[in-house]
């Protein structure tokens, strides 16, 4: 199962630069859990899971540029 | 006759052309960021060319129709869904009373615009339904919609359905995207080479773009020409004595990254402008997303009109098309 990036922009895995990433490996997933961030025009939007699971990875590096249906994450 | 909003998605407005004429007491002239796309979605569904759509950036909305009506999306590509089922895009169809309309991810472009049989009829704000969210103008009470709004749709006996825009005359930006720029006002303040460099240079959209102004990184920083600053104006090489801004005008504060002004933009500042992106080219910055790439590519004033003109002549042709 994947989570998607419903946006272009800047994807974030940390709600800040000094704390930990939403999700790691072995984290259960609700539905609706905020699993990253999306900066676009001056806004940063949750990205939700819209599946449940146990997290495995990000698929995208803290930081960088996606594309809107980007692979964002993994889970199993 | 009206429209129900499900989800709102990321930014989704009520536009129309505009209202022009107030610039000069500082009020923008808002309206859609591509204005070719607005005008053909209305003729698609028998509006006026300007009648009032919605604009949906990067994500579409959810909306339940209340009534039987016609509808066409154009711009960007992003999967048109009826009840689940997907449609053409760049084309009008029927939808009836109780339907959802919903959206995929979007696969190309930045915005689309949803025109309604009848257009959508909220009170004008100084001739305009155009939403300016600061100034509190347009839109649902001057704000863009949101989840639980009903939105009122006018006169349906106009209506057509059945027509489609043919493919070369939909209008959507290259990747990389080349926007025509026209030197201007305070060409020379920077150096010759500054001058060259700004056109090699490869040019990215950064992500805090919107509706005011389009922001670019990537580039190499400006080289001024010395001088002495004018009182009023700041030290700052790209500070200027406060002048007038025109739509689609490029700043480039501390000469590092250029901003393009576009339709709910500021009228005035104290920022040098190197000259103005093409009114022809002006509806493809509205369809740019975050990390595109970009080349500024330089014309003259001849060039400029003549790229209006083939504008003016796509759309010349789609009329056309659409009568027959």
């Amino acid at each position: 199962m994947t989570i998607l990036s419903p946006l272009p922009g800047t994807f974030y895995s940390r709600p800040s630069p000094d704390e930990p990433a939403f999700k790691k490996a072995g984290d259960t997933v609700e539905i609706d859990d905020t699993i990253g961030l999306i900066e676009v025009m001056k806004t940063f939007i949750e990205v939700k899971s819209e599946v449940a699971g146990t997290f495995k990875a990000y698929v995208v590096e803290n930081s960088s540029p996606v594309d809107p249906g980007a692979i964002l994450a993994e889970l199993e | 006759m009206t429209l129900k909003i499900i989800k709102h998605g990321l930014s989704t407005s009520i536009q129309d052309l505009g209202r022009p004429g107030y610039f000069h007491l500082g009020i923008p002239m808002s309206g859609a960021m591509d204005r070719f796309a607005l005008r053909t979605a209305n003729m698609l569904v028998g509006n006026d060319e300007g009648a009032a759509c919605l604009e949906a950036v990067f994500l579409g909305p959810e909306i339940e129709f209340e009534q039987d009506t016609c509808i066409a999306v154009t711009g960007g590509e992003m999967p048109i869904k009826i009840d689940g089922i997907v449609q053409e895009t760049w084309s009008s169809f029927k939808v009836k009373k109780g339907q959802i309309l919903s959206f995929g991810f979007l696969l190309k472009g930045a915005r689309i615009y949803i025109a309604f049989a009848g257009g959508i009829d909220t009170p004008l704000d100084l001739g305009s339904r155009s939403t300016y969210p600061i100034g509190a103008l347009g839109g649902i009470n001057g704000r863009a919609i949101i989840a639980g709004d009903t939105i009122p749709l006018g006169d349906q006996s106009r209506a057509k359905s059945g027509l489609s825009i043919p493919p070369e005359l939909r209008r959507l930006p290259n990747k990389p995207a080349d926007l025509r720029v026209l030197p201007g006002l305070y060409w020379h303040r920077i150096t010759e080479q500054t001058q060259d460099q700004f056109f090699m240079d490869d040019w990215k959209v950064a992500p805090e773009a919107d509706r005011m102004g389009v922001r670019f990184k990537g580039g190499t920083e400006f080289n001024f020409v010395d001088r002495e600053p004018p009182f009023g104006a700041g030290s700052d090489p790209s500070n200027i004595v406060d002048g007038c801004y025109s739509y689609g005008s490029i700043q480039v504060p501390a000469g590092k990254e250029p901003i393009i002004l576009h339709r709910d933009a500021v009228s005035g500042g104290g920022y040098f402008t190197i000259g103005a992106v093409i009114s022809a080219d002006m509806d493809y910055i509205g369809q740019l997303q975050p990390h595109t790439p970009v080349k500024f590519i330089k014309v003259n004033m001849e060039q400029a009109l003549e790229a209006r003109k083939e504008r003016q002549d796509m759309l010349t042709k789609i009329r056309t098309v659409l009568d027959e």
